[in-house]
């Protein structure tokens, strides 16, 4: 692949543009077993009854600050995290319920930490737009938008430095690609070859401002100004996402180059669930996205089509992710709070660790 | 004992820690074929080649930011910044992303990323390249803060730091640059977090660091000699962690205190300190803490005016009068 925009031949084009499955035969996805599928699907409707069990706990105050719902966008992080090998790594912003449990992290640390507790996965310090696992290659969950794509090229850079096969995905939403921060780490993947897929989940709105009314031209085009690959596809439809992807990771892994790929997908919910919703767009807008294009639905009636299952088998899969959920939240409920003595731990890697320390002096301030 | 340049010193210990370990990377603005702004990493990239001794763009919440993420991946980047100045168009990264991306996650990841470079005032460069933002960055638990005086104290404790595994923030001088100073030939490490009486006193304790120590030993000398007055000076050397304790030791040998610092007064390093000697030493004190700091104003670039808006030997020996008055 060249670094002239977008020749990808998966890239969205207007020719059979939206028809459902029709990646189903892009090699990446024609090698999936039965059992493959009907795992994406599985932990695309994980993901989804986790976040509603999550909303509902919310509404029952039962998590403090802010919760931003991935619902409806499922598919994006799904498609994009099976495709990880040994060497490749994830990171992304505070919409990070999705691509954790798409790592494969467990839903009872997940939903503890929203509760605060210290059985959470961040032991109640980090909340839920701070998740993490380097053991699954996740490396957060980071609060300021754009904040984390410098850091997405430097796994891009150990990566390379360390001389592994491998790639870092780094995650960010539309409103990301106005910032600073941003620019800057496209311009060192490019100048340095950096194996860095920056995927901007396109959902349209930047917090409550539309796309049109906060980002000048083509998100993904903006690639071609450092002389990066670029290329687009629908993120409702996991095997695109997968079939696009696959093409630019492989290339980051095996040349080593990087590429913007802009996923145009689509978030159910308000930015956070503080936001009333109601001032930007209309609810129609919403519920026609669902009626056509819900990536949970569409992948279900693809595989029924496909024979790889049932209705009645969707139907089990979505039992027991609701089971899931609500074996997560009871978990959350009756797991303890950290205390205050566990504030100052975390801090320091040296203060946990007083064995190898080396500094001497005070490290905590009263 | 061979007598080297403060920058000569900051380069050895560079070299020395690149040489032990190959996952330490030196990077910044100008640090390799140029051979460093500040000529400190001159030499580097000839002996130690492009991959380890890396040219970044101006760019520095790139740089920084990139660098932190590939020390969560074990990548060991001392990263310079030209001036400590620009901290500010990477602060989101130094101060949000290093600072607390251990806490976040429970301690699951640590950054052992070092970022050095000058910060200090005195050069004429006006108020945006003249910051000490010693306190800013120290008020952000999860960081450590240096800032060697000597040819000595920063090699071992740069070499110290670049061992360490939470991120460490290190800032030189650039008129200390060609300071020269006793070093041995043989290896050495300074713990961070321990303070140096670089001059021993009974009347009163000077508690410094940086430049301002080289002032306060000027100043001591000639109170010695015009004042018959006696000056302990203590040089920090590490702002976080604090070695108050020999702080503390000097105040009880003393009990007099001036804090002189290269910082604007609001909120400094003395502020806190001030606060912990009289919390921890208040029946020791003979009259109250003083402090000389920088005039409180952005840093002027009038050449001889910028002199008296800092801290200076003349200063330091009114200061010490005035405390003993």
């Amino acid at each position: 692949m060249s670094k002239k925009p977008t020749a990808s031949p998966v890239t969205k084009d207007a020719a059979g543009a939206s028809e459902p499955g029709r990646h189903r035969q892009a090699p990446i996805n024609a090698v999936l077993s039965q059992e493959e599928r009907i795992e994406l699907f599985r932990v695309m409707v994980r993901i989804r009854r986790f976040e509603e069990r999550s909303l509902r706990a919310y509404q029952a105050k039962k998590i403090g600050g802010f919760l931003h719902l991935y619902i409806g966008q499922e598919a994006v992080a799904v498609g994009c995290c099976s495709l990880m090998g040994k060497h490749d790594h994830v990171i992304t912003a505070y919409r990070d319920h999705g691509h954790a449990i798409a790592v494969g992290m467990d839903t009872k640390p997940l939903m503890a930490e929203l509760y605060g507790k210290i059985t959470g996965c961040s032991k109640g310090k980090g909340g839920s737009m701070h998740y993490f696992d380097p053991s699954r290659n996740y490396w957060g969950g980071h609060g300021i938008v754009g904040g984390q794509i410098p850091l997405g090229a430097g796994l891009a850079y150990a990566i390379k430095y360390k001389g592994l096969k491998g790639a870092a995905m780094a995650f960010m939403g539309d409103g990301a690609v106005n910032q600073g921060a941003v620019h800057e780490a496209y311009n060192l993947a490019a100048l340095w070859d950096l194996p860095v897929i920056f995927v901007v989940e396109n959902n349209g709105y930047s917090m409550g401002t539309s796309q049109a009314r906060s980002s000048a031209g083509d998100l993904a085009r903006r690639a071609d100004g450092y002389h990066m690959a670029w290329g687009t596809c629908d993120g409702h439809d996991v095997y695109e996402v997968r079939s696009v992807m696959n093409e630019f990771l492989q290339r980051a892994r095996e040349q080593s180059k990087p590429a913007v790929v802009e996923i145009k997908t689509y978030r159910y919910r308000g930015h956070s669930v503080a936001d009333p919703d109601k001032t930007y767009r209309d609810k129609s807008e919403i519920e026609e996205y669902q009626r056509t294009k819900d990536p949970i639905n569409v992948f279900r009636s693809i595989l029924i089509a496909d024979g790889v299952f049932t209705e009645a088998d969707a139907e089990r899969i979505d039992t027991e992710a609701r089971n899931e959920a609500d074996i997560a939240a009871n978990f959350a409920e009756a797991s303890p709070f950290p205390t205050a003595d566990d504030i100052q731990k975390d801090v320091y890697w040296e203060v946990d660790h007083p064995e190898q320390r080396t500094s001497q002096g005070r490290l905590f301030f009263t | 004992m061979p007598q080297i340049t403060y920058r000569e010193a900051i380069r050895h210990a560079l070299a020395e820690e690149l040489d032990r370990d190959h996952n330490v990377v030196v990077m910044g603005e100008e640090v390799a074929q140029f051979n460093g702004t500040y000529k400190v990493t001159e030499g580097l990239l000839a002996k130690y080649g492009p991959k380890r001794i890396v040219d970044t763009p101006i760019s520095e919440a790139g740089f920084i930011g990139m660098g932190i993420g590939a020390s969560m991946l074990g990548v060991r980047p001392v990263m310079e910044l030209m001036f400590w100045s620009f901290y500010s168009v990477a602060f989101d990264q130094i101060l949000n992303n290093a600072a607390n991306v251990r806490y976040m996650s429970g301690g699951q990841i640590n950054c052992p990323i070092v970022i050095r470079g000058p910060a200090n005032g005195g050069t004429n460069v006006g108020a945006t390249h003249s910051h000490t933002p010693e306190n800013v960055l120290a008020n952000h638990p999860g960081v450590k803060v240096v800032v060697p005086s000597t040819a000595y104290d920063a090699k071992g404790l740069l070499k110290s730091a670049i061992r360490d595994n939470d991120p460490v923030f290190f800032l030189e001088n650039t008129i200390l640059y060609g300071e020269k100073g006793e070093v041995p030939d043989s290896e050495y490490l300074i713990p961070l977090g321990k303070a140096d009486v670089k001059r021993e006193g009974k009347d009163i304790t000077i508690v410094t660091y940086g430049r301002s120590v080289l002032h306060s030993l000027a100043a001591a000398e000639r109170l010695a000699k015009e004042n018959k007055i006696s000056v302990e000076v203590v040089d920090l050397r590490s702002i976080r962690p604090l070695d108050i304790d020999t702080v503390l030791a000097s105040v009880v040998k003393t009990h007099r205190v001036l804090i002189v610092e290269e910082q604007k007064p609001f909120a400094s390093v003395g502020s806190q300190l001030a606060y912990m000697i009289q919390r921890e030493a208040f029946d020791e004190l003979d009259g109250p803490i003083h402090r000389l700091a920088t005039i409180d104003a952005p840093a002027i670039y009038s050449p001889p005016v910028e002199i008296e808006q800092l801290p200076n030997p003349n200063r330091v020996v009114a200061a010490v009068l005035e405390a003993l008055a």
